[in-house]
C-alpha cells in the first residue's frame, strides 16, 4: 500500500500564476486531465516526478467505475489544488471491510484553508456509499504535518501494529 | 502509560486555559477541580507561564488565562517541559542497560518510546479540545 504522501514546508511563492481562491474549491471525481497538475503538486511536494506511477493510479482508481475505489480532487477555478486516492479493503489484515485512505495532498499555497478537511470528508462520504463505517490510513510516524491532519480529524490509532524486517539481514 | 504528577497538571492546566482562552482562571478553581494541591499547580503555572503558554492576570478576580496558539501547541511541547526523552548517558544509565540482554530489551522499549512521542507531537490542543467536545457529545447522548 502506498504510504501517505509526505509534504514539505509550504514554500514561499508559487509558480505559473496567482495562487486559487481556496474557497471556491469543489471535490470532484478526478479526470484524465488532472495528471499533469497532480503530477506536478505530488512533484513540488515530494521532489520526485513519478508520472507512470500516477497513470497506474489514475487508471485503477480514476477510471474504475467501482464504487470501492475513489481519486478525487479539488478543484479551484479550474486548477487542481489538491486530491485524496482511497479504496474499501476487505478483511485485509484480518479486518472486516474498511475504507483505507493511501494517499492525499493539498498544493502548499492553499493549506490551511479546509480544503483537506473537504477531500477527506468526500473520500468518506464515498466510503459510506459503498457500505462501510470505518476508514483507516497508514503514514510514517516521521510525517508529523499528515499525521496532525489526520488527529484533527478525528482519527485515532487504530487497532494495527506495522512490522518490517530487513530481508538482506536476514540469515 | 504513567504521566509524571507535574506533566499531568500541566496538562491538564493548559487544556481548561485552552478551552476558553478569553477567561480568567483561579489557581484555586483548577486545584479543586483535579483534586490537587493548590501548592502544588501554583509551581507547575507558574512553569507554563515562564514558557509563555500561559499568563497571569492582575487586578480584580487575577487569575490566569491562556497566551499560546491551541492550533500549533501539541501535546509533547508541554510533556517534555516535565518530562525526559532524550535516552539518559553515563551514570544515569539503568544499571544493566548496557549488557547484551539490557540492549534488546532498550530495543523494544526504544519502539515503545517512538510511537509515543510521534503520538504526542501530532496532538495539537486544538486537536485534543476536539476530542474532548467529541467524548462529551458521547457521554450526553442524542438529545
Amino acid at each position: 500500500m502506498t504510504a501517505t504522501r509526505a509534504a514539505r514546508p509550504a514554500s514561499k511563492g508559487t509558480r505559473g500564476g496567482a495562487p486559487p481562491e481556496p474557497a471556491c474549491a469543489s471535490i470532484r471525481p478526478v479526470r484524465r486531465g488532472d495528471l499533469d497538475p497532480i503530477v506536478a503538486l505530488d512533484a513540488r511536494v515530494t521532489g520526485l516526478e513519478k508520472r507512470a506511477y500516477w497513470e497506474t493510479l489514475y487508471l485503477r482508481y480514476g477510471a474504475s467505475t467501482r464504487a470501492e475505489h475513489q481519486f478525487l480532487v479539488a478543484d479551484a477555478g479550474g486548477r487542481v489544488v489538491g486530491f485524496v486516492i482511497g479504496e474499501v479493503r476487505d478483511w485485509e489484515f484480518g479486518a472486516p471491510p474498511c475504507g483505507w485512505v493511501f494517499a492525499i495532498d493539498v498544493h502548499p499555497d492553499v493549506r490551511l484553508a479546509g480544503i483537506g478537511t473537504r477531500l477527506l470528508e468526500a473520500i468518506c462520504a464515498g466510503f459510506r456509499r459503498a457500505g462501510v463505517s470505518t476508514v483507516r490510513t497508514m503514514l510514517s510516524r516521521d510525517n508529523n504535518l499528515v499525521l496532525s491532519f489526520f488527529r484533527s480529524q478525528g482519527m485515532m490509532t487504530g487497532p494495527f501494529i506495522p512490522l518490517e524486517m530487513d530481508l538482506d539481514a536476514v540469515d | 502509560m504513567k504521566l509524571q504528577k507535574n506533566t499531568r497538571l500541566a496538562l491538564y492546566s493548559v487544556l481548561e486555559f485552552a478551552t476558553d482562552p478569553t477567561r480568567h482562571i483561579s489557581a484555586a478553581e483548577i486545584a479543586d477541580k483535579y483534586d490537587v494541591s493548590p501548592h502544588h499547580l501554583a509551581k507547575v503555572l507558574s512553569e507554563l507561564a515562564r514558557a509563555g503558554l500561559v499568563e497571569s492576570v492582575r487586578g480584580v478576580g487575577g487569575g490566569y488565562r491562556f497566551a499560546g496558539n491551541a492550533r500549533r501547541l501539541t501535546l509533547m511541547d508541554v510533556i517534555e517541559m516535565f518530562e525526559e526523552f532524550a535516552a539518559p548517558e553515563g551514570d544515569r544509565r539503568e544499571p544493566g542497560e548496557r549488557t547484551p540482554v539490557g540492549q534488546a530489551l532498550g530495543t523494544v522499549l526504544s519502539e515503545i518510546d517512538e510511537i509515543a512521542k510521534a503520538t504526542f507531537r501530532s496532538i495539537t490542543l486544538a486537536t485534543m479540545l476536539q476530542l474532548l467536545e467529541r467524548q462529551q457529545r458521547v457521554r450526553r447522548g442524542p438529545q
